[in-house]
């Protein structure tokens, strides 16, 4: 029985605060293996883990493989330019194709929302999911938690702010859903064109205005800005941009107490956030990236170092 | 799982002394102190290796290192077990290297656990030598290890079990022979 | 008896008796347990006595209405063979209940000249069910050039429409529907704002925030219903509104009404009885266009089909092979069949909870019917039969794989109903399934 009331790792919609807190524990057991001379332990030897990323992503990929190699996983890389889909294949038939190699887990980016949870229903294998378009990014949501727990303890009670481009941001979904189920307040900042409709039935304070945001919040997690939501007219241009809603040492110096700054990378330097507060003390952006690995080790560990259901039923 | 007691194997009195026991032969054994350390097994082996390191001061003087070891991502039964354990702390804060590390648990049953441990401790440094403490071996070993100081002797069946308490987290100092009502 | 229950090769309905069964006509005031005869396809009401040759259906307990009627159904011939042909889609029309149909045109290539239309219609002819075509609006429905829309008129053409898609361009809408105004045939408008549901794969709101889904607001449609209705009062034309998903376009075309603006609409099961956060497993049998929307919506256009705003049920059938729909939600086409459960729907959840069955029959029967000029079926000495056999306390579980479509991309899969299809008489030939 696994120490997760889950199979998958498909978003945080589903996870319980018990859940979170398993990962969260567990994480930080894994920090320390990473500290260790040899940072590796033999627990997920023989597990077999393909990372199918279909979308362009360097620093997630690379953070579970790093997480899946200490683990000692056998892992695969199966990336889109190496991939059949632009022969015209079908994602469920790629996948089909890869779990009838014998894997255990799958780790999978993908551009279509809903695709983790696709694959679930059709694959027996752990899927994970590492970013589904503008869906969740459930590792990336519990890295942050992870680091903000750190620096404050607990998340209960704990006030964060999402800035930035809400909409098409996994990152921050993922974030809030989690926040929520840990009894954090969560405010969303950005323009008006940024902010998704009905986002406050997710028990959200919504604000368009940062420097009323930075007045009531312990925390600011600034969201990537992706440029071409310029070109599709969501917002007039990116020195607008910076100037309303980019994250700068003069606007933060006005706050009662000092913010602890996330940025779940790559950063935009000068447009979301200026490299002084990027660099800063209190940002905990090269932490969260430390995390990202403990994070990820914990998920693979809590799901793929269960015993397999069908296993157990010989039991 | 529900449990019957068949046997009270140490009291209360009688488990300070094996600790005295203990204390003394692993002082004599390595020729006093030097480079000496203690390294416990979640959960127990923790506290029965504090509880030597604070005797050894008593007899000694000198306080000596002890280590938290948790042997979980080294087990070889992850994906079969019934329920999947939950990774403890580890910490050592003293280098390894060099030392005389005295590994210590509280039952020594198929010396599964004991290999975990070796293979944990060899990843976190390069010990001169490891020797293994244990309060209770009961048998029925599946590797080969043999321990170094043993503080009793148990033979059980297969269906008994040994249970240590002690009182940093149960109610007494004891070391129970008992009987398993598979559910 | 066995030969009547088969869809490959219909039997004729040559001297068949349905006996005990409670008609219902409301145009003829008659709603009454009696025994039909069917003689060669002609109807006699009531026989004073049954000949002793006829084959003898007992069939107490059925209710027996006039022909229903799809308004908005998709048969994918010629082009998507594999999801449907006009075969499988006549035989799950006959197998849903319905004796007629609308088709619509977005076929591959698309009923867009005589030629195309008339090679439908002849595949259709000697099957059991009317199949009645709604050509393409303009040429390749790419929103430009009008269709010869005279000489499909004088095929028995009626309605013309881009289904799909909306007709954007507005001054070709309002050509359109002048030009159709003057052959008596009507505009079949699938209202949206290509602008504003661009990219979108479910409803705009708090769901598809949920999902990360990219939204189709519910204003594009409205939008689309507003331009529609006011094009058509400026040009004089009548316009006809498909599948009617939000209530600003159920208040819009109730106020259209009120005007004497001449536009009539139509809803689907889905939209009734299905809501927004069905997509929350991704399951792309809930993707359709327009999406299922939000409960106050679905609430209006309860109240629109109950009072009349909303004209026809009908189902927007839309099959797609098993490959299409198993894909990613976004990649995955919109659409969900329905002929074969929309009758059960129809009784389980709708009739005697929201409308009597006086009023199904005008919105499925009838109403059809009118917005098609076509003649309505009655049940009356003399008349074809034309006929709606129904089992309204049969119950049943929806199963996908028993259906006759082709397709089995239901939203429904699983559902328990009561009130179901029991067959159809129509063209000379009786259809009916044994029990």
């Amino acid at each position: 029985m696994s120490l997760l009331t889950h199979k998958h790792l498909l978003g945080l919609a589903d996870y319980s605060e018990a859940d979170i807190t398993t990962i969260l524990d567990t994480a930080e057991r894994m920090k320390e293996i990473l500290e260790r001379p040899v940072p590796k332990v033999p627990t997920l030897r023989g597990v077999t883990v393909v990372n199918l990323f279909m979308e362009s992503s360097t620093r997630t990929r690379v953070s579970f493989e790093l997480a899946e190699k200490r683990l000692s996983a056998d892992t695969l890389n199966f990336a889109v330019s190496s991939s059949s889909l632009s022969k015209g294949e079908t994602l469920l038939d790629t996948a089909l194709n890869i779990e009838a190699m014998k894997i255990d887990v799958v780790v999978m980016r993908h551009k279509s929302p809903g695709s983790p949870h696709f694959l679930a229903r059709h694959l027996d294998s752990i899927i994970i999911n590492a970013g589904d378009g503008c869906h969740e990014h459930p590792t990336q949501a519990l890295l942050d938690m992870m680091t903000l727990r750190q620096k404050f303890g607990a998340l209960k009670g704990l006030r964060v702010c999402l800035v930035g481009d809400i909409s098409h941001s996994r990152v921050a979904l993922s974030n809030i859903i989690g926040l929520k189920t840990m009894g954090a307040q969560v405010t969303v900042c950005g323009p008006a064109t940024l902010i998704p409709r009905g986002i406050e039935r997710l028990g959200v304070q919504v604000t368009h205005s940062l420097d009323e945001a930075i007045q009531r919040c312990d925390a600011l997690n600034v969201l990537r800005l992706q440029l071409e939501r310029q070109e599709a007219g969501l917002f007039p241009s990116l020195r607008e941009y910076h100037q309303y809603f980019g994250l700068t040492r003069r606007r933060l110096e006005k706050a009662p107490a000092p913010l602890t700054i996330l940025h779940p990378g790559p950063m935009n330097r000068g447009v979301e956030i200026t490299s002084d507060v990027a660099d800063s003390e209190h940002s905990v952006i090269l932490q969260q990236v430390t995390n990202g690995v403990a994070v990820r080790m914990a998920v693979l560990y809590l799901l793929a170092g269960a015993k397999m259901p069908s296993t157990e039923m010989k039991v | 799982m529900d449990y019957k007691v068949k046997a009270v194997l140490v009291d209360s009195a009688g488990f300070a002394r094996t600790i005295t026991r203990l204390a003394h032969e692993i002082i004599e054994r390595n020729r006093g102190t030097e480079r000496l350390a203690f390294v416990g097994m979640q959960t127990r082996g923790v506290y029965l290796a504090q509880r030597l390191a604070r005797k050894v001061e008593e007899i000694e003087g000198t306080a000596l290192p002890v280590g938290v070891l948790d042997t979980t991502m080294y087990r070889d039964d992850f994906r079969t077990a019934l329920k999947q354990p939950l990774v403890r702390v580890t910490e050592i804060s003293f280098d390894l290297y060099n030392m005389n590390v005295v590994l210590v648990d509280d039952v020594l049953y198929t010396g599964r656990t004991v290999r975990a441990a070796l293979d944990a401790l060899m990843d976190l440094g390069r010990p001169k030598r490891i020797q293994l403490a244990v309060l209770v071996d009961r048998g029925h070993r599946e590797l080969p290890i043999k321990p170094d100081f043993v503080g009793r002797n148990v033979p059980t069946s297969i269906n008994e079990e040994v249970r240590v308490r002690m009182t940093e987290i149960d109610s007494e100092d004891a070391v129970l022979l008992v009987e398993v009502q598979q559910p | 008896m066995r030969k009547y229950a088969n869809f490959d090769e219909p039997a004729r309905a040559r001297n068949l008796v349905l006996q005990g069964v409670r008609a219902v006509d409301p145009e003829r005031n008659l709603d009454q347990v009696l025994d039909l005869h069917i003689r060669d396809g002609m109807l006699s009401v009531a026989p004073k006595e049954i000949p002793a040759d006829a084959d003898v259906l007992d069939l107490r307990g059925h209710i027996v209405t006039p022909g229903w009627f799809d308004l908005h159904v998709h048969l994918r011939e010629p082009g998507g063979e594999v999801a449907e042909t006009i075969l499988s889609g006549c035989q799950a029309a006959m197998n849903g209940g319905f004796t007629g149909v609308a088709c619509m045109p977005n076929t591959e290539p698309p009923l867009d000249d005589a030629g195309r239309v008339r090679w439908v219609m002849e595949k259709a002819a000697p099957l059991p069910v009317d199949l009645h075509v709604v050509a393409a609006a303009t040429r390749g429905r790419e929103g430009r050039q009008l269709v010869e829309m005279s000489e499909l008129v004088e095929l028995g053409v009626r309605a013309f429409s881009d289904d799909g898609k909306p007709i954007a361009d507005t001054a070709v809408l309002r050509h359109a529907l002048e030009y159709a105004n003057m052959l008596g045939a009507r505009i079949f408008e699938h209202a949206d704002d290509p602008d504003l549901s661009v990219g979108g794969a479910m409803n705009e709101g708090e769901w598809s925030t949920r999902l990360g889904l990219p939204g189709i607001p519910a204003v594009s449609e409205t939008l689309d219903v507003l331009r529609c209705i006011l094009v058509a009062r400026y040009a004089g034309a009548a316009v006809h509104i498909c599948h009617v998903s939000t209530k600003e376009s159920v208040e819009w075309i109730r106020w259209a009404k009120q005007q004497g603006i001449r536009v009539t609409a139509e809803v689907c099961p889905h939209h009734l009885l299905l809501t927004e956060e069905r997509c929350r497993e991704f399951d792309t049998d809930f993707k359709m266009n327009p999406p299922l929307r939000s409960e106050e919506d679905r609430q209006t256009c309860l109240k629109g089909l109950a009072d009349g705003t909303l004209d026809a049920y009908c189902t927007d059938h839309a099959p797609h092979a098993w490959e299409a729909k198993a894909q990613e939600f976004d990649v995955a086409p919109f659409g969900v069949v329905g002929l074969e459960t929309a009758l059960g729907l129809a009784f389980t959840h709708l009739v005697g909870r929201h409308l009597d069955l006086k009023a199904m029959i005008e919105r499925v029967v009838y109403a059809p019917r009118r917005i098609l000029s076509q003649p309505l079926p009655a049940i009356a000495t003399g008349e074809p039969a034309n006929l709606t056999i129904i089992d309204p306390e049969g119950s049943w579980t929806v199963r996908p794989d028993e259906f006759r479509s082709k397709s089995r991309n239901t939203p429904f899969k699983g559902w328990e109903l009561t009130g179901r299809a029991r067959g159809i008489v129509n063209r000379g030939f009786a259809v009916i399934k044994e029990v």
